[in-house]
């Protein structure tokens, strides 16, 4: 006789240690085994699209800090770019350099966080978050030193950066990613690339073949571990990267493990690119003289970066006014989640855990 | 071979190419954007993701910008393999916005366009759940219109609305000028 | 006042004796017997002495050992740890202890009050009472039963009962996978925990833990080298059992919460958060016992108290059941109760049929056990290791398919991609 038996409903979030702030996933259990996978969002939402439409366009900068908070230099790039693309301003070479540079040390902190945070989502207890953070602060250190501020930067400005280097920026820099990062990616790859746990636990979890993640617009580390080489630094070279040079890291197999792989290969490949800029940074004027209260002409604009969640998309439509008539943000978290159902159904919950963790959301940014 | 650096098709391209196939689709182009007659959008987008040279596979972003006279629906489209980016406009009835759902098209127009449904309002025939993102089902309103929360007097709060336009104490209904029209 | 002088005598004749403890409880059941106290008396208080000082042992050593491990983690995880409140934050437990038992108890108003509330305590007590039939020296030993490892093994898997209550009481999903998982695991390693001591059992031919310490001393040689595998075997089990990473999938934190005590709060909590650390103590005090020789170092015991010895090899296991907590992540549940079946089992069976051949050789040849004890030793060893590396070479899990290095691009390379199907159909839910 078989038994009779029904799935459960388990909420897994908005308060759980592992949602990554407050994501809800409402999954529908048998056994260990998920049935069905559904998603509520909204609780961090803040409603920036319509707040930004009664704000001046330099006044809207502080919003792409709050969006995705672990990644605030490459927010106020992207909006910026799509600004300065609406208003036609020039950039001066020097603030492109340190746009670049300031982007590449924001990906090496995000990449961080989201391998030590999926490490931990793997169930290492804490040791990863932590030896992530220590790498992570050195980072912040930096942009503390430039800007103020370590977590919500506003640093970028319409038509340059906000403040030039300190003179002690460059030294510091050069201790940073010629005597202490590298050491810390090799432990890296010495503790998590080759561990057999991680290896049982992220292979073949969070499958996501090339055609699905095409259909699905996804982006970032997620496009690449499926085996597409696609990067917007590459694809639509933005400030001076068409001038540097550096590689995609791709993967075969799509699943959570390439992703981790992928992560910490990038973040060698951004120091690559700091040595270039830092090589290359040329004097002159670090902004453009903008009006603050800048008044792009009507149209429309649409900019791209490649912020460390993907593919971080500004569109930004101008009456004329002070202020954006529309503002719309393509949000990489977002997006990247339309995948998680696909990925997650017929896995256990501990697989679902860990392809979250892989996807690396940010709650900020995905409810904006 | 892919472009070196992203190549943005222009409107008037794309619309000539759709027009090979579906000849009745477009609305208007010109060198920036194409607009799409919403009752053949569907066809016309599954033609523009399948069809080799435009290729657009990978569909970008979708948005909705509230025109005040109409609601434009956003579509950004890339080929990965050539490289290359477009941009579609379906325009949509300002009081009872309808456009049919792509989502079965790409999967991840879904929750963009639960996104629209929530703050927009515009309706998707055609979306498999097509319920609010981010706010609650009860939630008054959709707050990316531009008559969301009108003051008294028809005030607007914006500050490119504010200054100027609220002509009279007559109390008639403001509406903001459309992009293009202002300063 | 013949009480007062015989204590006088206690603290001037053996007050620098504190190789063996029992010759202070000694002291004291004579003290009663010259009084004239009744044999029963005697009984009971040689009895209480001991549980007193079990009890204050563990007790000890809970609050000693929340400090213990957070400092122990925190510099493995390139932090300080507590160390703010007294010297070194050695009084950070006090302060944790406080606070617990401030905290509101609260209960699910749905939970069985009884069950709910029992599960605690029965969480606790396994890992005290383990304590009672190990020795801590020479003639330290609480209950000197002859069934021991039977005693121990009964108790240890109590532990998994009192966390299937506090799930099943706790009325919360989370809380009920904990505890499903938990009667998955126990009855999967139960079975190596069993086999892997029965070898010790066949070796020494005592089920005493304090027979089996002497058996170390006798034969001058320690159950570790004789039994590897064994060894291996059941510390991994155990740290199963004991809910420690990285089988840790009964409070898995990143998944289900905090499993079975998700709901539990104030002293409740603490008291499973206690018992842990209590019952990690008393498998590393098992461990040491039956592997490491217990109180008998060699030489060393002539010079050091016994149990000075045993505290110390238990801290010393302790140190490495904290140290795989710090460095290793979690395995799935499907693949940790594979693991128990596949390749603990059979490790464990093979080990038995080994030690059988060895003992029975032994015992016809008659060889003395000056010459067998090492061959064994060496033979065992390169045993273990020949099985554990067949293991790995037969029944790891394979990786071939997947290439473990990533391509690299520097150029953007996206392949032309079939033209994509319809994305599956959502509204549908196959249950």
């Amino acid at each position: 006789m078989p038994i009779k038996s029904e799935p459960v409903e388990v909420n897994i979030g908005p308060q759980h240690p592992s949602t990554h702030g407050v994501f809800r996933m409402v999954a529908k259990i048998d056994g260990e085994r998920i049935v069905d996978v559904k998603m509520i969002v909204g609780y961090l939402h803040r409603s920036m699209e319509k707040l930004a439409e009664e704000r001046t366009f330099t006044q809207n900068i502080p919003f792409t800090d709050r969006m995705d908070y672990l990644a605030a230099m490459s927010g106020n790039l992207g909006y910026c770019l799509s600004v300065e693309k609406l208003a036609g301003v020039e950039v001066p070479e020097r603030a492109q350099y340190l746009r670049v540079i300031f982007a590449e040390l924001q990906r090496v902190a995000s990449h961080c966080m989201a391998t030590g945070a999926f490490i931990n989502d793997c169930g290492a207890w804490q040791t990863p978050v932590m030896y992530a953070f220590r790498d992570r602060e050195k980072v912040l250190d930096l942009f503390e030193m430039t800007c103020g501020a370590r977590l919500t930067t506003n640093y970028m400005r319409i038509g340059g950066v906000a403040f030039d280097i300190p003179d002690e920026f460059l030294p510091a820099l050069d201790r940073l990613i010629n005597d202490d990062l590298p050491f810390r990616f090799e432990e890296y790859d010495q503790l998590l690339v080759g561990n057999e746990i991680i290896m049982m636990r992220a292979r073949d979890v969070g499958m996501v073949s090339p055609e699905m993640a095409i259909n699905a617009s996804l982006s970032g580390p997620l496009l690449r571990s499926a085996g597409i080489a696609w990067d917007i630094r590459k694809a639509d070279p933005y400030c001076v990267y068409d001038r540097m040079q550096f590689d995609i890291p791709v993967g075969y197999n799509g699943d959570a493990y390439d992703r981790m792989c992928i992560r910490i290969e990038e973040m060698k490949q951004s120091l690559r690119i700091i040595r270039q800029a830092v090589h290359d940074l040329p004097g002159g004027p670090h902004k453009t003289d903008v009006p603050l209260a800048i008044r792009p002409p009507a149209g429309e604009a649409y900019s791209r970066v490649e912020s460390p969640k993907g593919e971080l998309g500004f569109y930004v439509v101008s009456d004329g006014g002070p202020a954006p008539y529309r503002w719309h943000v393509r949000a990489p978290s977002l997006i990247n989640l339309s995948v998680l159902r696909e990925m997650t159904i017929g896995k256990s919950i501990a697989d679902a855990i860990v392809t979250l963790g892989s996807i690396d959301i940010n709650v900020g940014e995905l409810d904006r | 071979m892919p472009h070196a650096a992203t190549l943005t098709l222009a409107g008037t391209h794309v619309a000539d190419r759709i027009r090979t196939a579906l000849p009745d689709a477009i609305r208007s182009a010109s060198a920036d954007i194409v607009t799409l007659e919403p009752a053949s959008a569907f066809e016309a987008m599954r033609f523009l993701r399948d069809d080799e040279e435009l290729d657009g596979k990978f569909l970008v972003q979708m948005c909705s910008v509230d025109m005040i006279t109409h609601i434009d629906l956003v579509y950004h489209f890339a080929s990965l393999a050539q490289n290359h980016i477009f941009e579609v406009k379906v325009p949509a009835d300002h009081e009872h916005p309808e456009v049919p759902s792509i989502s079965p098209l790409w999967s991840g127009a879904i929750l963009q366009e639960r996104e629209i449904y929530d703050l927009m309002g515009v309706k998707f025939p055609g979306h498999p759940e097509l319920t609010r993102l981010f706010l609650w089902e009860s939630f008054p309103g959709h707050p990316l219109r531009k008559d969301f929360m009108s003051m008294p007097g028809g005030r607007k709060s914006g500050l490119s609305q504010f200054p100027k336009q609220v002509a009279g104490e007559t109390g008639q209904e403001f509406r903001p000028a459309a992009p293009g029209t202002g300063e | 006042m013949t009480m007062l002088l015989s204590l006088l005598t206690i603290v001037t004749d053996n007050w620098w004796d504190i190789r063996d403890l029992s010759n202070v409880s000694g002291a004291v059941l004579d003290i009663i017997d010259d009084l004239g106290g009744p044999a029963w008396l005697i009984y009971i208080v040689s009895a209480l002495l001991g549980t007193l000082a079990i009890i204050s042992f563990i007790g000890g050593v809970a609050i000693i050992n929340i400090w213990v491990e957070r400092r122990v983690v925190g510099r493995m995880q390139s932090r300080l740890g507590p160390n703010r409140l007294g010297p070194f934050g050695l009084l950070q437990p006090i302060a944790d202890a406080i606070k617990l038992m401030q905290k509101e108890v609260l209960q699910p108003k749905s939970a069985p009050g009884l069950i709910f509330t029992l599960a605690p305590i029965m969480f606790t007590i396994p890992g005290i009472a383990m304590m009672a039939v190990l020795p801590w020296g020479r003639n330290m030993s609480l209950a000197n039963v002859d069934v021991g490892i039977l005693y121990i093994l009964g108790l240890s898997s109590l532990g998994a009962l009192a966390v299937f209550m506090a799930g099943y009481s706790s009325n919360n999903k989370y809380a009920l996978f904990g505890s499903m998982r938990v009667i998955a695991m126990l009855v999967s390693y139960e079975i190596p925990i069993v086999l892997s001591l029965l070898g010790i059992v066949l070796f020494t031919g005592t089920m005493n833990p304090q027979g089996i310490v002497l058996f170390q001393e006798h034969y001058w040689s320690l159950m570790i080298l004789l039994q590897p595998l064994a060894f291996i075997i059941y510390f991994f089990s155990v740290s199963a059992e004991l809910n420690r990473t990285p089988a840790d999938i009964a409070e898995a934190e990143s998944e289900i919460v905090g499993g079975y005590h998700t709901e539990y709060s104030g002293m409740k909590f603490g008291l499973f958060y206690a018992a842990e650390l209590i019952n990690a103590v008393a498998v590393s005090a098992i461990i040491s016992t039956l592997f490491l020789g217990g109180w008998w170092a060699y030489k060393l015991d002539e010079i050091v108290p016994g149990w000075m010895i045993y505290i110390g090899k238990i801290y010393t296991v302790y140190f490495v059941f904290v140290w795989t907590r710090g460095t290793l992540p979690r395995f799935r549940i499907d693949q940790l109760l594979a693991f128990a079946w596949k390749w603990l089992t059979p490790m464990a069976l093979l080990n038995i049929v080994m030690v059988s051949a060895e003992v029975t050789i032994w015992e016809e040849s008659g060889l003395s056990a000056g010459i067998v004890l090492p061959i064994y030793m060496v033979i065992n060893t390169a045993a273990a290791g020949a099985i554990i590396y067949a293991f790995v070479r037969f029944l790891a899990p394979k990786f071939e398919r997947f290439p473990t290095q990533l391509r690299f691009y520097s150029n953007i390379d996206v392949p032309s991609l079939p033209a994509v199907a319809a994305p599956p159909d959502r509204a549908k839910v196959s249950v």
